[in-house]
Formats: C-alpha cells, structure tokens, sequence
C-alpha cells in the first residue's frame, strides 16, 4: 500500500523552516510514503527549492499569494484542504505554526488529527505522549481515513538534503477570508543559535533572581555557542521572554547538550527536554527533581560555578 | 446581549503524579483529584475581567462530560461565570466533537467570543479551539497573552515561537488562552454559596445533533522511557572535564 503524504512547509516568508525537514524524515518512517512538500507564501519559489533538496522528497507545490505572507491559519487552511483531497495523510510541524495551522485543516477535512506524533509505526499507527509525557499512547485509525497529524520535532532527525525534486506551481480555487488581519511580530532578533533547533543549551530558571541575573547565562551561552532557554517560572517572574521558554507548554527542544542552571526541574519542563543526549544539572538543591533526570549534576552557587564555568571554557 | 462563550474541561488536576494501569489500557483516574483544566480556567478568568471592564453582559461556561461535571462548572459560576451548562456525554470525546459541540452552543448563544483554553492537560491535543473557529467559520487567534475588544473587533497577541504576534481579527472570534494572559483568582466562600443558585442546564449531546465519535482508537499506554541514572561531579572543573570527556566541549 503506498501514502501518499503531504508535508505544510513551514517558513519565514524566504527560509524554510528546520520543522519541514523533520517532518519529512517522520513521513518517510512509513512504508511506500511519496512525500509532496506545500509552500504556501507569497513569493515561495526560493522557500520551494530548499524544499526540493529535502531527501526524500519526490514533488514541491508552491502556492504563490499575497494573502500568505503571514501564514494566518484562517487563510492557509482552505487552500491546504483544497489541495488535501488526494493526499492519504496532511502533516505539519508540533510548533506553534502547525499547531494553530494543522487542527484548522483537519476540521475542514471533517477527519480527526493526530498531535505531537513521536513516531509512525505504520501508514495507520502512531505513538504520541500525553499528560506533559508521562504516558505515551498508541494510536490507530481506520484504513482510508485520511490522517493529519502534527509531527513531535524533537522525536526526529532533519532528513539531509542532497535531493532535487520538481517544484510545480498550484493556485487552489477558494475563497479567502479578510476576517482575520496580521498586525506585527515582536521577534527578538539574535545572532545566537535557534533555541528549537540548537545543538547546545543553556537554560535558566527562577534561581537567576532577576533579569540581570539571567544575563550571566547569556555569556556562558555564547562561550558555548549555545542558545539560550528560560523555564516557566523564569519567564512567569520576567526575567526572560516568553519565547525562551521549554517544557509542555514552551518549546518541545532535542539538543546534544541541555545545561539546566537553578531550574528545579518541574515534570512540565522535563517533558521539554528528555530527549535531549546529555543534560547537565546546576542547582543549590541536591533535591531537586532536575537531578533525576541529569547525566550530570552539580550541587551549588551558580553565581559561582556560572562565571567559573566561563573561564574554563575561554 | 453581548455574550462571552467559554469552554472548560474537567481534567486530572496539575499536581497528581500521572500512572499508567499495569494492563496498559489507560492511566489511573480512579479516586483522583480532578480540576478544571488549568488553561480554561484563564480563559473563563478572562471572560470574566471582560464582562468586568464592560466589554459583555454575560459569561456563559460550557463543558462536554459525565454528570459530575457538574462540580467543575460550579467552580466556575463561584468564580464569576452567570450561568452554566452540561453536555452530557460518556466516554470519549475527541476534539472534532468536541468543536462541533461548541459551534452548536455558539449558533445557540450567539457570543461575540468564545474563549477556550490553548490543550487540555490531560490529552494534550491543543485542537479544539482551532476546530471550532473552521467549522463556525470564524476567526481564531490561539495561544493569546493579551486581548483587546473595541467595536466589532478584537486586537489579540500571541505567542508563538518567534516571539510575540499581534493579530486583528473581526468579532465573533475564538481564542485560545495561553498562561501568561492573567492569573485566575480564588473563589472565596460566599461566592460559593451564591453559585448554587445560578442556572445550570444539562442536555444529552444527542438533543446538539451531535454524534460522539470516536476515530481514533487507544491501542495502548505506556510509561515514557526513563533516563540512566546520572553522575555527580564535585565543581565546575570536573563538570568541564565530564563534559570534555563525552566530547561536548573543547
């Protein structure tokens, strides 16, 4: 039996997104998969062709509209559903982008949607975590039922480019509501490396005590070559922005190296990072919960082990 | 009347340690504290600080679920909602059904806003919102850390992994509740009391329109792998040299 699975690219409006080449390698975990990818923008051709070079990937349709700059849900999700009808499974990244976007398409496809898929064992049967990771469940539909999914990022390598697939053009023939308008984005624009996709992190959490407290990780964070991450009471207490933040309702992150600095390690923020290859506790609290899940703890006064931690590394 | 939807879910409450059943079929519910989910109760606290600043007359709060659902939607009236209703329903329901419930409350309630948490913490979907905006027709404006009514319209700002988006979208509208956009407040005893007296209504789901569905089928839960226990070093410099060692530093 061969899927016939089709991919939402996610993108900055010229860059595509890491989340899309993840995606591809979870579609290609199943068997006989012929993998699309779908650029909605409104200049996709350059956005298209990175999509191209994703291995495994066998066709790109782009779909250039004005209306698509700011991948509003309310405008991609018509034109994802027109284009769904002879796809056997729609997906899209577990970032806030497919999150918002994905369960859209599903209702306009009158089928159920599977989130945060971790793995596809089949065309048909997949494995999700619920309850903040605490359980994971199989799930199974129906054959013929068209699956659409959002696919667990951190569960998956990028598949590597080196493919060159046709890129076809598609202007699906619906109508687009102006219901919903985009008005601006507040992005902190850093040179530092994209915490969702960063081989190495340095987190902060409530222990920092202030705003100025957390800037000391940023400098042991750049020694590193690290991006910076934030637990939830960090971020809650202002001491960094919303954005940084890992853990259920944060940002779902996989890197080689996690360095948890005076971050308790409540159950919400560990589901952010087990799957993380080393994670390195600090924390006065020998206690802590943090502990029970670091490949390496250190008990003590970050104010002093951070700046120490930076002069060892210089 | 200018009304204000809001949807809650009766979950397992924050704090329970969750397991799984020896037999895999599920996770132990039985004798647990159950609450409403953390994330409608921001949105019902947002409805209310609406209705509060003059922005509706009315907050109206809905759940889907058994008859002892009843004590969540009590919970919800003692903090400030006006009146209350059940869906009636058993077992399983997924977030299309869920949505599909909600658009039929929507057509009947006609409220500028319907307010929904971002996912529930127990199944962890986050749909259901965004399924209802589709099927209703409207816009959403998910994961909000701010909302702002004017005449018609609703100014919303979200947050998303780049950081803050700020959307405009025209009224009716759904939005789903992130954590930052308020604190819910504490229901205190007199309120309490008072809630017994507000309207609850209970329907079968059958009398919606609305079949429950099931399309997903739960083969089976399993506890999350654990992580090998760890070492401990004594100082920073044997946590670099650790570090050295497995080559994640230089």
């Amino acid at each position: 039996m061969s899927a016939k699975i089709l991919i939402v690219a996610e993108h900055d409006g010229s860059k595509l997104n890491p989340s899309t080449a993840k995606c591809v390698t979870c579609a290609r975990a199943i068997q006989g998969a012929e993998i699309t990818v779908l650029v909605c923008a409104a200049d996709s051709a350059g956005i298209a062709a990175q999509a191209a070079q994703l291995n495994g990937v066998s066709r790109v349709v782009k779909v250039d509209n004005a209306a698509n700059a700011h991948l509003l849900a309310a405008v991609l999700a018509p034109q994802i559903a027109a284009l769904a009808q002879p796809y056997s499974h729609v997906l899209g990244p577990s970032t806030t982008f497919g999150k918002d976007l994905m369960p859209r398409v599903a209702a306009l496809l009158d089928t159920a949607q599977i989130s945060d898929i971790m793995a596809a064992e089949s065309a048909t049967r997949f494995r999700r975590p619920i309850y903040a990771g605490n359980a994971i469940v199989t799930v199974e539909v129906d054959p013929g039922t068209k699956v659409v999914g959002t696919v667990r990022i951190a569960s998956f390598e990028a598949s590597p480019g080196g493919g060159s697939a046709p890129v076809e053009s598609a202007s699906p023939n619906v109508e687009l509501p102006t219901h919903t308008r985009f008005v601006s984005v507040s992005a902190a624009r850093s040179d530092r490396p994209d915490l969702q996709t960063a081989a190495r992190v340095v987190s902060g959490g409530r222990a920092l005590g202030s705003a100025e407290g957390f800037q000391t990780l940023y400098k042991l964070a750049d020694k590193l070559g690290a991006a910076v991450g934030a637990s939830r009471a960090a971020v809650d207490a202002g001491y960094a922005p919303n954005e940084l933040q890992v853990g259920q309702t944060g940002k779902i992150i996989a890197p080689e190296l996690y360095i948890a600095i005076g971050i308790s390690g409540a159950i919400q923020h560990l589901t952010g990072i087990k799957d993380a290859r080393t994670i390195v506790a600090i924390n006065k609290d020998g206690e802590a919960p943090i502990f029970e899940v670091a490949d390496i703890g250190l008990v003590g006064d970050l104010f002093q082990i951070v700046p120490e931690l930076e002069k060892l590394l210089g | 009347m200018k009304r204000i939807l809001v949807g809650i879910k009766r979950v397992v409450d924050y704090n329970v340690r969750i397991r799984v059943k020896p037999d895999n079929s599920g996770v132990i519910t039985d004798g647990v504290k159950m609450s409403i989910n953390p994330f409608d109760e921001i949105a019902l606290e947002e409805a209310i600080r609406i209705k509060e600043r003059g922005g509706a007359e009315e907050v109206v709060v809905a759940t889907i679920g058994p008859a002892d659902t009843q004590q969540q939607l009590r919970t919800a009236l003692a903090m400030g909602a006006d009146r209350a209703i059940l869906v009636q329903a058993d077992g399983v329901i997924e977030p299309p059904v869920a949505a599909r419930v909600f658009q039929k409350l929507a057509e009947r309630e006609q409220p500028l806003l319907v307010i929904l948490g971002k996912q529930a913490i127990d199944d962890d979907n986050s749909q259901t919102g965004q399924m209802l905006a589709a099927l209703w027709n409207r816009p959403q404006a998910t994961f909000a850390s701010k909302v702002e009514i004017s005449e018609g319209k609703a100014r919303v700002t979200r947050e998303v992994d780049a950081g803050l988006e700020t959307l405009e979208v025209d009224l009716p509208a759904v939005v789903t509740t992130d954590l930052r956009l308020n604190e819910p407040r504490y229901v205190k005893l007199p309120e309490i009391m008072k809630a017994k007296k507000k309207p609850l209504d209970a329907l079968p789901l059958g009398t919606l329109g609305v079949e429950a569905k099931q399309r997903l089928k739960l083969v089976k839960f399993e506890p999350p792998a654990q992580r090998q226990k760890g070492v401990r070093v004594k100082d920073a410099a044997e946590l670099v040299e650790a570090l050295r060692k497995k080559g994640l530093v230089r």
